[in-house]
């Protein structure tokens, strides 16, 4: 009786959840250009246009990618690896409800996207301030087909990790831990800033990192939150539980920095939220809301580790997009397999309520997909590296990213500028000139 | 005694102050400065608007230094700003007057030589 009804409510479009769906995708869409203004933050100023670029780079190459190809390889019908071509541009993706949703199709692709472009430019933090432009928008967009779409598959779209049982509810598998270990693989590929070990590159306006921080853990409550792709009780809970576990990572990151150095940190504070936010994504609508405060206190050490160990290390990924995403995505992919509570759920238990099997499935999204995401990457970069090179000379890199490949600078002040005529006023003149 | 002023590239100053050091000169004023030295122009465009950059940033050293470090500060600014491309800068060599020191009203010599 229940299904039955389940499956009348499933089959038509929803006004509540389309709206709520509507806006949270509009949420999501504004992570983007808020880990621009994070990254953009943590950068040298003379970097600061290129790494925001690298961002929106991403709204643009992934989007078009999502729609002609991604969408379909990531959700349509296929095998346990990768969906079919059916979906291919926009092909019967129309205003009737996606199979198991009350919203519709072409909403659920617009929501999908949001979450591959975000993705895209998460990955951008492995090589800011010495990838060349037109290299990564070609990265950019073979990137988002060949790895995020394929892990979104596997994770969403019907693929062997979904139809073994692993739980993922907002992208812990393709997001998070795609991101991570593709940016340790993009950082070993590209190499080292040619001053890294050698000087201290600082971050060059925190405020910057704090509001993007903040941006970005505004947009997740629709990133988790329409991870439910309604108003019903999953969603409600992984929104809610956006709020409660990030502050919890905040408060266990405040102690470690105490503890450490002696003082709390502002960049600390900003890169906790995300440790948060990421630990939250896979787990948000699966475990209770204690659970996901003990879940943000423990987020906060293995990711923390990771940053401090890496820094002694010759690997410069940059913004540590492992740390904060790889191992946060790692942490709440395994934390499910543990304390996921039918009770609140109402899908699945964990190891903790009886179901032994349920960690076995986590662990096998968290051995899989890193392995996945590290080795396509890898690959996938060493292939484009084989046709050009990624990186400018060390003179290119000293002068900065922002002149070099966009001609402009974040802060120009103006001094010393001379006004250069309109060049089609020049022709003008040029072709008058000998008939007169 | 003299002062040194280089004008170097602001992405050289660091390799400039690591090559001071090493010559064992102390006591540098370091400021950002804009020139043009006959480089090249740069073309930016914001929005339509294309403008010749005239003025590029500079990083310039004042080093004041007795007779025998004038030659090392002048070593370590070549060294350490030059890349070779139009634009590396320049060195000027001034004599010096007086020299005072503020805490402890030494003079001259005694000024420009690191307290141990």
């Amino acid at each position: 009786m229940t299904d039955m009804l389940t499956l009348a409510a499933a089959g038509e479009v929803n006004a509540g959840d389309t709206a709520w769906m509507l806006a949270a995708t509009a949420m999501v869409l504004l992570m983007t250009p808020a880990l621009g203004l994070f990254y953009a933050g943590l950068v040298r100023s003379k970097n600061t246009l290129n790494t925001f670029m690298m961002c929106v780079a991403a709204l643009a190459v992934a989007t078009v990618m999502w729609a002609l190809v991604g969408y379909s390889l990531a959700f349509d019908e296929g095998n346990g690896i990768v969906g079919g071509l059916g979906h291919a541009l926009l092909n019967d993706v129309t205003f009737e409800p996606r199979d198991g949703t009350t919203i519709p199709h072409l909403l659920f692709f617009a929501f999908q996207a949001t979450f591959c472009i975000v993705t895209v430019a998460l990955v951008s933090g492995a090589v800011v301030e010495r990838m060349r432009f037109g290299p990564f928008l070609v990265f950019a967009a073979l990137w988002s087909v060949l790895v995020y779409a394929v892990l979104a598959h596997w994770a969403f779209g019907g693929g062997w990790l979904q139809e073994k049982g692993t739980l993922d509810f907002a992208g812990g598998i393709p997001v998070e831990m795609g991101s991570g270990f593709s940016a340790l693989a993009a950082a070993l590929v590209v190499g080292a800033r040619k001053d890294y070990g050698r000087q201290a590159l600082l971050p060059h306006n925190a405020v910057y990192v704090l509001v993007g921080a903040g941006l970005l853990w505004f947009g997740w409550f629709g990133f988790n939150g329409g991870s439910g792709f309604s108003t019903g009780n999953s969603g409600v809970l992984a929104f809610v539980n956006t709020l409660l576990t990030p502050a919890c990572t905040l408060s266990v990151w405040f102690v470690l920095d105490l503890i450490r150095g002696r003082q709390v940190t502002a960049v600390g504070a900003a890169t906790a939220i995300i440790v948060g936010c990421v630990a939250i994504t896979p787990a948000g609508g699966f475990i209770s809301p204690a659970w996901a405060m003990v879940l943000g206190a423990l987020a906060a050490l293995p990711s923390y580790a990771v940053i401090v160990l890496r820094t002694r290390t010759r690997v410069d990924e940059t913004l540590d997009v492992l740390a904060a995403h790889g191992i946060a995505g790692f942490t709440g992919i395994l934390f499910i397999g543990v304390f996921a509570q039918m009770k609140w759920n109402g899908v699945s238990d964990g190891l903790a309520y009886g179901n032994a099997e349920q960690l076995g499935w986590q662990a096998l999204a968290a051995v899989s997909a890193p392995v996945y995401a590290f080795g396509m990457t890898f690959v996938l970069l060493k292939g484009i590296l084989a046709v050009t090179p990624l990186r400018g000379s060390a003179h290119e890199e000293a002068i900065g990213m922002d002149i070099v490949h966009h001609g402009e600078e974040a802060y120009a002040s103006g001094e010393g500028a001379i006004l250069v005529r309109e060049p089609v006023e020049e022709k003008k003149r040029a072709v008058a000139g000998p008939r007169a | 005694m003299k002062l040194v002023i280089g004008i170097v590239r602001p992405e050289k100053a660091n390799d400039v102050l690591e090559a001071l050091y090493r010559a064992e000169v102390r006591g540098v004023s370091l400021s950002r400065v804009q020139g043009h030295g006959g480089e090249l122009d740069r073309v930016e465009t914001y929005r339509g608007t294309t403008v010749k950059m005239g003025l590029s940033e500079k990083a310039r050293f004042e080093v004041a230094v007795s007779e025998e470090f004038v030659q090392p500060t002048i070593d370590a600014l070549c060294e350490g700003g030059r890349t070779g491309e139009v634009g590396d800068g320049k060195i000027f060599v001034i004599e010096l007057e007086r020299v005072v020191r503020i805490r402890t009203g030494e003079t001259d010599h005694a000024a420009v030589t690191p307290s141990t």
